[in-house]
């Protein structure tokens, strides 16, 4: 009986597993290979390039180079702008569904949640237009800010920042709106037979009850930052704020397809994937021990 | 979103295993509470009257659904405009004429019809990748789950490291590796790398869990069924419900994809819709061919349309994935 559901478990997992080995290791495994050597590349393609070993040596020039460095500056910078003003305003909003006073829950969340079927290289079209005068019909309140070559010359990280926040609003929001519908009824109740008014039940009360729903919703964001590259590659082309390697990835692609140096961009893909595989495990972990 | 109730989840809550805590997720949420609780009375604040609270409840949401709603309202306005009108009207309100289907003609007909090749990608891209993927997941959150895996933990927690390695990280490595092997600016070197979905096998072995009882399996076996049938006649329908949803994840996930298929893809014949509203918008913002503003406002209208119907209309998978994403 074990020998025969064994027989069957390769069976079933035997597929799963070899394509994600050929779609995860052998990628990374064949980029570490490739980013020992430099080569003078006119396209890979050919094989017939000249590889040179190097050693470390393009790992080196990778961590020697201040817009690679930055762009790592540009992500962090990003996200400690993006996760706090995401989930602050998700729970706020999933606090006012649930407060009983909002009308027509249900369409509303429906709503806020439709850009999330709107693929990330549309919203990020739709909101460059929205971001460049002529084609906008709100840039001109803005002033200033808005003039220039538009908003995503002025304020960068904050046009970014909104085209996620946009996708992602609704989405958190039916997350802790779920959460907070599984608050337990009479210790909303309790506390109200207690006078407290129903804001304090919403910030002291409720938000803390779902603590667990907001720290993960929290973690998740934080990882799915570190892959900035869509929004900021559209906004590149009215912004010269956004240069071409202003996030990693963005770095990565300039350096494979702008310069053709594929040692280097090898080198950098291995840094990024080590980083961002690292920082996630490391955010999860946090996400355990805060729940223990 | 809007199930009759989000409280009623569709599906049971997924039991606390150790699969969930593995990834630390132990999210109070959707834990199916039984019914919409009658609410809390709002006049419980008794500084203000009920009334104010309510409308500056509702102003703010109001202000919030706006948010989210104008810039999709702004697509489908600029989709009915001529060029003239895009740049001379205001963005929210109709043109001077109604320019829709004559657009969708320009639109079918640039480049000798490029764009429903496009959308014919996307679909196989998305459709038949998300598929495939979800047939994989599916059993291999079955095997995780109900059979005898030698060292079932750690192969899990490899999986798992897929789940960390963010796909954006993978995607120059794997053109690389195309290059290599021939595969690069070819439909299997961005088709093949949609199969594998980390996520979804960790769904899938929470859904298994909670969806088909243990004891039904054991039947089975005891009425000589292999694991094959069982899988398939057994399980796998009761699973449905899960592989549904994991679909919907990886078709959506496919669908959005822009990384991959940028650094794959040079022949223009094999561009998923995505890519090829990028180069559009590109060739209208820097190369000076305004008429290809019109191209990529249309396009993306009409790439958009599916996807939004497919959400309403799967809602309820939607949420049965997003919340068991974080629950326990």
């Amino acid at each position: 009986m074990i020998r025969r559901q064994r027989r069957a478990a390769g069976l079933f997992l035997g597929p799963y597993l070899v394509l994600a080995f050929l779609v995860t290791l052998a990628p990374l495994g064949y980029a570490a290979w490739l980013s020992l050597f430099s080569e003078q590349s006119s396209g890979l393609g050919f094989g017939g390039a000249e590889q040179v070993f190097v050693g470390l040596g393009n790992y080196v020039r990778a961590v020697g180079d201040s817009t690679f460095r930055s762009g790592f500056v540009t992500v962090a910078a990003y996200m400690c702008l993006y996760v706090p003003v995401l989930i602050v305003i998700s729970l706020l909003l999933a606090l006012l569904l649930d407060s009983g006073l909002a009308w027509a829950r249900r369409a509303m969340q429906v709503a806020l949640f439709l850009p999330h079927a709107v693929p990330g290289l549309i919203a990020a079209l739709i909101w460059l237009y929205l971001y460049t005068p002529g084609l906008s019909p709100v840039i001109g309140w803005l002033g200033g800010l808005g003039a220039n070559g538009g908003l995503a010359n002025t304020a960068p990280l904050a046009s970014v920042v909104n085209i996620a926040v946009w996708q992602w609003l609704g989405y958190n929001v039916v997350i802790f709106y779920a959460a907070l519908q599984a608050v337990p009824r009479e210790v909303i109740e309790a506390a109200a037979v207690d006078g407290a008014k129903t804001w304090q039940v919403a910030v002291r009360i409720k938000a803390p009850l779902i603590r667990s729903a907001v720290r993960m919703a929290a973690l998740f964001t934080a990882i799915g930052g570190v892959q900035l590259f869509t929004e900021p590659k559209i906004l590149d082309l009215t912004s010269a704020s956004i240069t071409s390697t202003w996030t990693p990835n963005m770095f990565l692609q300039s350096a494979a397809f702008d310069r053709n140096d594929f040692g280097l961009a090898a080198a950098a893909s291995i840094l990024v994937a080590v980083l961002a595989g690292g920082s996630s495990f490391f955010v999860m972990r946090l996400g355990q021990k805060g729940e223990s | 979103m809007t199930q009759p109730t989000l409280t009623s989840t569709p599906t049971p809550a997924p039991s606390g295993r150790t699969s969930a805590a593995a990834l630390g997720a132990q999210v109070g949420a959707g834990k199916s509470a039984p019914m919409e609780r009658p609410k809390d009375r709002p006049n419980a604040g008794r500084s203000r009257p009920a009334w104010m609270s309510r409308s500056v409840v509702n102003v703010v949401l109001i202000i919030a659904v706006a948010y989210a709603l104008l810039p999709q309202l702004w697509l489908v306005m600029a989709a009915t405009k001529d060029l003239g009108d895009l740049f001379g009207t205001n963005g929210f309100a109709p043109g001077t004429g109604f320019n829709l289907d004559e657009n969708l003609r320009y639109l079918v007909q640039a480049q000798d019809g490029i764009y429903l090749r496009w959308l014919a990608n996307t679909v196989l891209y998305a459709g038949g990748g998300a598929l495939a993927a979800s047939v994989l997941c599916v059993m291999a959150g079955y095997a995780f789950d109900k059979l005898e895996v030698p060292g079932r933990e750690a192969v899990f927690g490899l999986v798992l490291v897929g789940v960390m390695i963010p796909s954006t990280a993978l995607a120059l490595p794997t053109y690389l590796l195309a290059s290599k092997v021939g595969l690069a600016n070819t439909f299997l070197g961005v088709f093949i790398p949609g199969l594998v979905f980390p996520f979804g096998v960790y769904l899938a072995r929470i859904f298994s869990a909670s969806y088909v009882p243990d004891a039904v399996i054991g039947a089975s076996r005891v009425d000589g069924a292999g694991e094959l049938r069982t899988f398939w006649s057994v399980a796998f329908p009761m699973m449905r419900p899960g592989f549904v949803t994991i679909l919907l994840f990886q078709f959506t996930a496919i669908w959005n994809s822009f990384f991959l298929p940028l650094v794959m893809l040079s022949d223009a014949r094999l561009y998923p819709v995505n890519l090829g509203l990028y180069v559009w918008n590109t060739t209208a913002m820097s190369q000076g061919k305004p008429e290809d503003y019109l191209l990529a406002i249309t396009g993306s209208l009409v790439a958009i349309v599916p996807l939004v119907l497919l959400f309403l209309a799967l809602q309820r998978f939607w949420r049965a994935g997003m919340t068991a994403g974080a629950i326990d």
